[in-house]
């Protein structure tokens, strides 16, 4: 794979997501912004919609959405499977659903981004282009020699966010394959072959809630060709996307190192849009989670997002932000964002003009 | 938690044969199982493994009379044998596991692995509730863990013990404590005793 050429097009940012993190939104990427709050105070809910096309230029106008940072992502993913091959793996079963994948994020970049990327078929025989990273690969449709590596990570390595492949049977999920570069503190190799509650268990509250009960029952029903969507978020420091359990150690520090004066730069709204779509030929289920970064500084040049935020952060029960992994920050986050909450009220939604 | 299996009591059942894989105070749960059914004795393969808080029934279980048995200092030089009579067991073989928390996952494990439904092994946790933790930075497996926080016996990192459970790995999952504040650990509480 090739990254040669791929900042030819000035449309992608040649940037970092660690060392001297050189990640930065555009103004386009931040009007952009899945900004996830449509009310002023947060709960767990399982909060799942039609995974439509959405507003034309919104990240929800393709099923997949290909943004300014994806050469960048795609480099940091190589640098992360270098240091640690463990966070791309598939149980031997899961080979069809990698097909699957690569069918459908081929099929779907072609169709919706023909200025980058290219797929022609005869028969079994694809031709595929990736412009931005410098691929042009013809292989042969579920011949698995024809590929550099199996289908699930050589498709993954060319699109943004993690991804799962669940496999379903015994009325349930199994998390049975992963390419997890960019997680908020889970780890792949350690969930890999569990069942649905079984990958959910460290986390708060909601099984109580019975969350995870009323998520599994949808789930199993989702039906090929009516993918639906959901929201996740979480904090984090500075804008790096391996946030793993691996490497907890080595970037856990940087928490400690915010001041009132970076804290604006530093502090990151972290959002995860996460789909759930079923799978032809497999029947699994591929569960993309695509993770959007935003500084407070430029979430708060949106009035109606930095009175929100303020609002949902001041109401999150301490047990969800310990779970989320900013309880020690919460009070300086919260003295920043008090600054631009005049206490107005704001409109229902999360559009930042509406 | 969600993750962590449930265990039951050993009960006989009906099989062409019996292979009973037990450490520690799980060798009472075997002869309470041999004691209630001793027909089943004459197709019964044993493998005993003394726990590691001492409590060591060896004899006691030699003496139960099974077809076969076999004392081994620990799982991991049994485990070869385990291997080879899951991987050679036929229909109607029943499979036992009773003892430590670890010592069940790691049978549990490699029955799965054999190709043995799930349902197929019976449980009963006895004895001591130390745990397997696998560090999740290094991968290291650090066996019968009481204490939490405790060092790892692989990296050297300090590590609390998420209750998060992997039954691939018969482990729980040991995450750094003084990730964000190196070297601020708390006092070790024996939890797992």
């Amino acid at each position: 794979m090739s990254l040669d050429d791929a900042f030819k097009d000035p449309f992608f940012r040649d940037e970092s997501f660690f060392g001297d993190y050189t990640y930065r939104n555009t103004p386009h990427a931040v009007n952009r912004f899945p900004f996830p709050f449509p009310e002023d105070d947060y709960m767990y809910s399982v909060n799942m919609e039609p995974h439509v096309s959405g507003r034309p230029g919104s990240i929800f106008e393709h099923c997949f959405d290909v943004d300014e940072h994806y050469v960048s992502e795609m480099r940091d993913r190589a640098r992360v499977l270098e240091q640690d091959p463990l966070r791309c793996q598939s149980l031997p079963h899961m080979t069809l659903a990698g097909w699957d994948l690569l069918e459908l994020i081929m099929e779907k970049f072609s169709e919706d981004y023909p200025q980058w990327f290219s797929l022609t078929k005869d028969g079994n025989k694809w031709h595929w282009i990736n412009r931005p990273l410098g691929i042009d690969q013809k292989f042969t449709f579920l011949d698995e020699s024809t590929l550099p590596m199996g289908p699930f990570e050589y498709i993954t390595r060319q699109a943004q966010g993690d991804f799962t492949l669940q496999d379903q049977r015994d009325d349930n999920l199994w998390i049975e394959a992963g390419m997890v570069t960019s997680q908020a503190d889970w780890s792949l190799d350690f969930d890999i072959g569990m069942n649905f509650h079984e990958w959910h268990a460290p986390v708060p509250l909601a099984h109580e809630m019975g969350i995870f009960d009323r998520a599994l029952k949808f789930l199993l029903a989702l039906q090929h060709g009516a993918p639906v969507r959901r929201f996740n978020w979480t904090m984090t420091v500075d804008p790096l996307l391996d946030t793993s359990p691996e490497n907890y150690h080595k970037w856990g520090p940087s928490k400690t190192t915010m001041t009132p004066e970076t804290i604006g730069k530093r502090q990151h709204l972290r959002v995860e849009l996460q789909t759930l779509i079923r799978l032809p030929r497999s029947n699994a289920i591929v569960f993309p989670i695509r993770c959007y970064l935003i500084s407070l500084d430029d979430l708060v040049t949106k009035p109606k997002w930095a009175r929100r935020f303020h609002r949902v952060i001041k109401t999150v029960p301490d047990e969800l932000a310990t779970y989320k992994g900013f309880i020690r920050n919460k009070p300086m986050i919260l003295d920043y964002l008090a600054k631009y909450d005049d206490g107005a009220p704001t409109s229902p939604g999360w559009w930042p003009e509406d | 938690m969600r993750s962590r299996p449930l265990y039951g009591r050993l009960v006989p059942r009906q099989g062409s044969s019996h292979f009973i894989v037990a450490d520690g105070e799980g060798g009472e749960a075997v002869a309470a199982l041999l004691t209630a059914a001793p027909d089943l004795k004459s197709t019964t393969h044993i493998v005993y493994i003394p726990g590691t808080n001492g409590t060591d029934l060896t004899t006691m279980v030699a003496g139960l009379g099974a077809q076969v048995f076999h004392a081994a200092p620990s799982y991991a030089s049994a485990s070869q044998r385990i291997r080879k009579v899951l991987g050679d067991a036929h229909m109607g073989l029943q499979l036992y596991a009773a003892g430590t928390e670890g010592l069940i996952g790691q049978v549990q494990r490699d029955a799965i692995a054999a190709g043995l439904p799930h349902d197929a092994l019976q449980t009963e946790q006895r004895g001591s509730l130390a745990r397997r933790v696998q560090c999740v930075h290094c991968k290291g497996i650090t066996e019968n863990v009481t204490l939490d926080p405790f060092v790892c016996s692989h990296c050297g990192l300090n590590l609390f013990v998420r209750d998060h459970y992997s039954r691939r790995l018969a482990a729980f999952q040991g995450v750094c404590i003084d990730a964000e504040d190196p070297g601020e650990v708390p006092a070790s509480e024996e939890r797992f005793k």
